[in-house]
């Protein structure tokens, strides 16, 4: 007997007006022809799921879950939270071993850590990235981010004393690109932080955020991520702790993912979450103060992680960049660095994501700054890989600016 | 011979004609249909696409219920591309009487259809859509028809039996000598041309039309109008189809029909006059969606896509002329032995799936006067698109990894999805973005299948039929259709027509979303495109 446990959508696709102005947003959808475009793979596919799984369509895996679809959207469709939500309801093939591997942020960081100058040295050699290419489909032209031979967590826990003297008090979810790969971040931001007078804690042992599981065909490891999550988030709301991050991504996967796809319910820490630009803008706009050195100066080129422009909070970053006394200031136009996470490391997707970069990578050669500020950690190594400029998350530029 | 000379001649180009036409030219008669507006106009294409079981006429009619069990087996296998094997629910809810649900199923019983109680709780998994307050439920082989494609699929099968289709053309009169009619004056709609058909029996199959047919034979038939209403909710909701398990009444069936579902109906006696324009009242709408809620809950807050009515043939019986015993069954009258009129056919009343026992009845009576001895075969020989069960397996065999406006195609057209132009461009290219039709497929239905319009085309396309309602599609196809008939202006005429057709069943559901879509489209249309 059929027991029919695929005849119901929770996403809004009704209220599409098939105005086709996502697809006119789509950046994959100009760069790849296999892609149906997110109005038709969206609101549109998911009336024909409903009749019948079988129209499901593979080719949604192209969709990098970029979310613009749904910033562009004037009828509020959540187009791409029915892109991935069909992807995990109807695409039950496991996950490649490639795919695992690189949606396990924390699990590889917690094996390369110990051994990080060997795994930098093996990883960035080329015949490592041959071996890769031929066997799991990793592109050979990707630069890998570099592991950090201690976690920011064992910096932070050093301090804790230290930290717990402030008279105010946040917790910082890290993540996994902060503790394993680049903990000077972390680092910046408890300096910013603490020259408001803030101290800042460590979450009681967060796990990764499950984007990158989310997108490779893993959501039940996912979902196991997101209950972690939520359970430790609560924890901090009810010592009364405004949580804090430096990643747009995992802030949005938090905020929205969870809930959205994978049904976990995050109402009690919905509210608390915030990327730490905004909780500095908002002490600024407060009468807090923050003493930049008299000698600053910086040429810096602001790129919007997709992500960021979901949340809603780029305008934070923004202002904040503005607001250090001799910083040279471009907003670079609205556009999708195409790597996507995990999406770019694809040898399938190594074209379609360095044609959907490259009217950001022409514009950032053509402002020439000498920094690229971004708050997401995967558009920095796809600007840094693609155009030779740094890039720096915004919270390290106003650390760096510090008396 | 002359070409206007038939061997059996059918006014009506609904199913029942259509199937009466495919069933005499499978037995060797050369045919003529004749129809003045296009396919399945009528009661056809206004119902719910509802393959019954015969479960819901199994206590009051039992008759009727047999005939339905025994065309619902037979219609899965001959017309495969065209039925949808859902299954069906008779649920009772708290304040229905469970009573009823034994002598139900009992009923169903005797009349030869495979109803099973089943556990509430297994409802509720079957069917995630259903009222979960039900307290029984009982499963039946009901299944969904889409009634536009059997009936192309009949018509398609007469001509390629030899048979000749007329649509768009109008009878004015019969050619009459003596006691016995000859054949038939017509008149093309569209080109006013005027023409002579003879054969020496004719089959008046137009459903409610026909007892004015039958007037202008010169014979008279009692017909009862009653309206029914219905609403098209925007998605398919529910994957079975829902009803009460009671007394049959208003608003208690929900059928899944393609991408959307269906609720109703309701019942009204109609003066004749209104059988062309009939309209759906607020009265309707609401009595359909308090009603249609309490077989799935979230109908109430599904976007509705529009509402139509319907005009059931009933017939009185002969010797019931105040019209109370009115049956449903099917009726064929010989008028010959009724009236004295020789050569004149009557086939009415029954129901869109009995329509292939209907044909048979009217083509052996045909055969009986024509002196022609031929067994009928149409209950054994799928008809054209059905040779595959599963669109599935159409799709796999036509393509090896096929998009899903081919998987689409296939589902709509079955076996004959081949013939479907593809692996070009712009042939791939999608008119209508939420059926996933492509232009290879519009290109096949204005080539094979009689389409001067674009409603035409949207009853054998399913264009124009989705969520926009021919926002996007409309204006691509009138593109195609202009470019096959080599003529800008009828086109522009015919796609004000066709959205105009559009925004009448938006009409009395005009709120919400659907009001935001239909206003979206006449910005576009009117100030982008200036229509």
């Amino acid at each position: 007997m059929k027991l029919q446990e695929y005849t119901t959508s929770k996403h809004n696709f009704e209220e599409c007006m098939k105005c086709t102005v996502c697809t006119a947003y789509c950046p994959v959808l100009q760069v790849n022809p296999l892609y149906p475009g997110p109005k038709q793979a969206g609101p549109d596919g998911e009336r024909l799921r409903l009749k019948d799984p079988y129209f499901f369509n593979y080719a949604l895996k192209y969709c990098l879950n970029c979310k613009r679809c749904e910033v562009a959207c004037p009828s509020g469709v959540k187009v791409a939270d029915l892109i991935q939500g069909a992807r995990i309801k109807y695409d039950h093939r496991p996950p490649k071993l490639r795919d695992q591997i690189l949606a396990s942020t924390d699990f590889m960081g917690s094996l390369a850590r110990p051994f990080a100058p060997i795994v930098n040295g093996v990883t960035g050699l080329g015949i490592t990235k041959t071996v890769l290419d031929a066997t799991l489909k990793i592109d050979h032209r990707r630069t890998f981010p570099k592991y950090s031979g201690r976690s920011f967590e064992g910096w932070l826990k050093r301090r804790t004393k230290e930290q717990a003297a402030f008279p105010e008090q946040v917790a910082y979810f890290h993540g996994c690109y902060v503790n394993y790969n680049y903990p000077q971040l972390g680092k910046d931001l408890v300096k910013v932080l603490n020259a408001l007078g803030i101290g800042v804690q460590l979450l009681e042992k967060e796990k990764c955020c499950g984007i990158a599981m989310i997108t490779n065909g893993m959501s039940a490891q996912a979902t196991k991520h997101a209950k972690h999550n939520v359970g430790v988030l609560a924890k901090a709301v009810e010592k009364g702790l405004k949580i804090v991050t430096t990643s747009s991504t995992c802030t949005l996967t938090m905020r929205d993912e969870y809930p959205n796809l994978l049904g976990v319910d995050n109402s009690a820490v919905r509210d608390s979450l915030l990327m730490a630009t905004r909780l500095i803008y908002e002490k600024l706009e407060k009468g807090a103060v923050l003493k930049f050195r008299a000698d600053y100066h910086k040429k810096i080129a602001y790129h919007t992680p997709c992500h960021l422009e979901k949340l809603g909070w780029g305008v934070f970053s923004e202002r904040l960049l503005k607001m250090i006394p001799g910083v040279e200031f471009t907003l670079l136009d609205s556009n999708c660095c195409g790597i996507s996470g995990t999406y770019g490391f694809k040898k399938e997707n190594y074209e379609a994501s360095q044609n959907i970069g490259a009217p950001l990578f022409e514009q950032i050669r053509a402002v020439n700054p000498d920094v690229v500020a971004c708050d997401c950690e995967t558009c920095k190594w796809q600007i840094e890989m693609s155009t030779g400029y740094p890039v720096m998350n915004p919270i390290s530029i106003l650390a760096e600016a510090l008396e | 011979m002359n070409p206007n000379e038939f061997d059996v001649i059918i006014i009506g180009g609904g199913i029942t004609g259509a199937g009466t036409q495919r069933d005499c030219a499978m037995r060797g008669l050369r045919t003529l249909l004749i129809e003045r507006s296009d396919i399945a106009t009528g009661a056809t294409g206004r119902n719910h696409g509802l393959l019954h079981s015969g479960a819901r006429y199994a206590v009051n009619d039992p008759e009727s219920a047999e005939e339905c069990i025994r065309e619902n087996m037979i219609l899965r296998t001959i017309a495969a591309h065209c039925i949808d094997e859902t299954e069906g629910l008779f649920i009772t809810l708290p304040e229905d009487d469970l009573a009823y649900q034994q002598n139900f199923v009992e009923s169903c019983r005797k009349a030869g259809i495979g109803a099973e109680i089943i556990d509430p709780d297994l409802a509720r998994r079957l069917e995630p859509s259903v009222n979960p307050e039900l307290i029984g439920a009982v499963k039946v082989p009901d299944g969904s028809v889409d009634p536009f494609r059997l009936c192309a699929a009949n018509m398609l099968d007469a001509k390629l039996h030899g048979g000749q289709v007329r649509l768009h053309t109008e009878v004015t009169g019969f050619i009459r000598e003596g006691d016995t009619i000859k054949g038939v004056h017509t008149r093309n709609r569209q080109t006013g041309e005027e023409a002579d058909f003879y054969a020496p029996v004719t089959v008046n199959a137009c459903g409610i039309w026909g007892q004015h047919m039958a007037e202008l034979a010169g014979v008279r038939i009692g017909m009862f109008p009653a309206k029914g209403a219905l609403l098209i909710f925007a998605h398919r909701v529910n994957n079975m189809v829902i009803n009460r398990c009671r007394k049959p009444s208003n608003a208690d069936i929900l059928v899944p029909g393609d991408t959307v579902c269906v609720i109703g109906t309701t019942s009204t006696r109609i003066p004749f006059e209104e059988c062309d324009h009939v309209a759906v009242t607020p009265d309707e709408v609401d009595l359909l969606i308090t009603e249609g809620a309490k077989l799935a809950p979230s109908l109430s807050s599904t976007r509705i896509l529009r509402a139509y009515a319907g005009v059931r043939p009933l017939v009185s019986a002969d010797d019931d002329p105040s019209g109370r015993n009115i049956s449903r069954g099917i009726v064929c009258l010989d008028h010959e032995s009724r009236d004295g009129l020789k050569g004149f056919v009557t086939i009415t009343g029954g129901k869109l799936m009995t329509y292939r026992l209907m044909a048979e009845i009217a083509t052996d009576t045909v055969c009986r006067k024509l002196g022609v001895d031929k067994p009928c075969t149409t209950a054994t020989t799928p008809l054209p698109g059905s040779e595959e069960r599963s669109y599935e397996a159409v799709a796999q065999k036509i393509w090896e990894a096929p998009s899903t406006a081919q998987k689409a195609a296939a589902s709509r057209m079955g076996t004959r999805a081949s013939r479907i132009r593809t692996g070009d461009r712009r042939d791939d290219a999608l008119i209508c973005e939420c059926e996933e039709v492509s232009v290879g497929e519009i290109n096949a239905a204005i080539e094979r299948m009689d389409v001067s319009t674009l409603t035409d085309l949207r009853r054998r396309t399913r264009v124009g039929m989705g969520t926009c309602q021919g926002e996007f599609c409309a204006c691509r196809a009138a593109g195609l259709l202009a470019k096959a008939h080599g003529c800008v202006e009828r086109e522009r005429k015919d796609l004000a027509d066709f959205l105009q057709e559009r925004w009448k069943g938006n009409f009395p559901i005009g709120w919400g979303d659907t009001l935001r879509e239909a206003e979206y489209t006449q910005w576009v249309y009117k100030h982008v495109l200036g229509l």
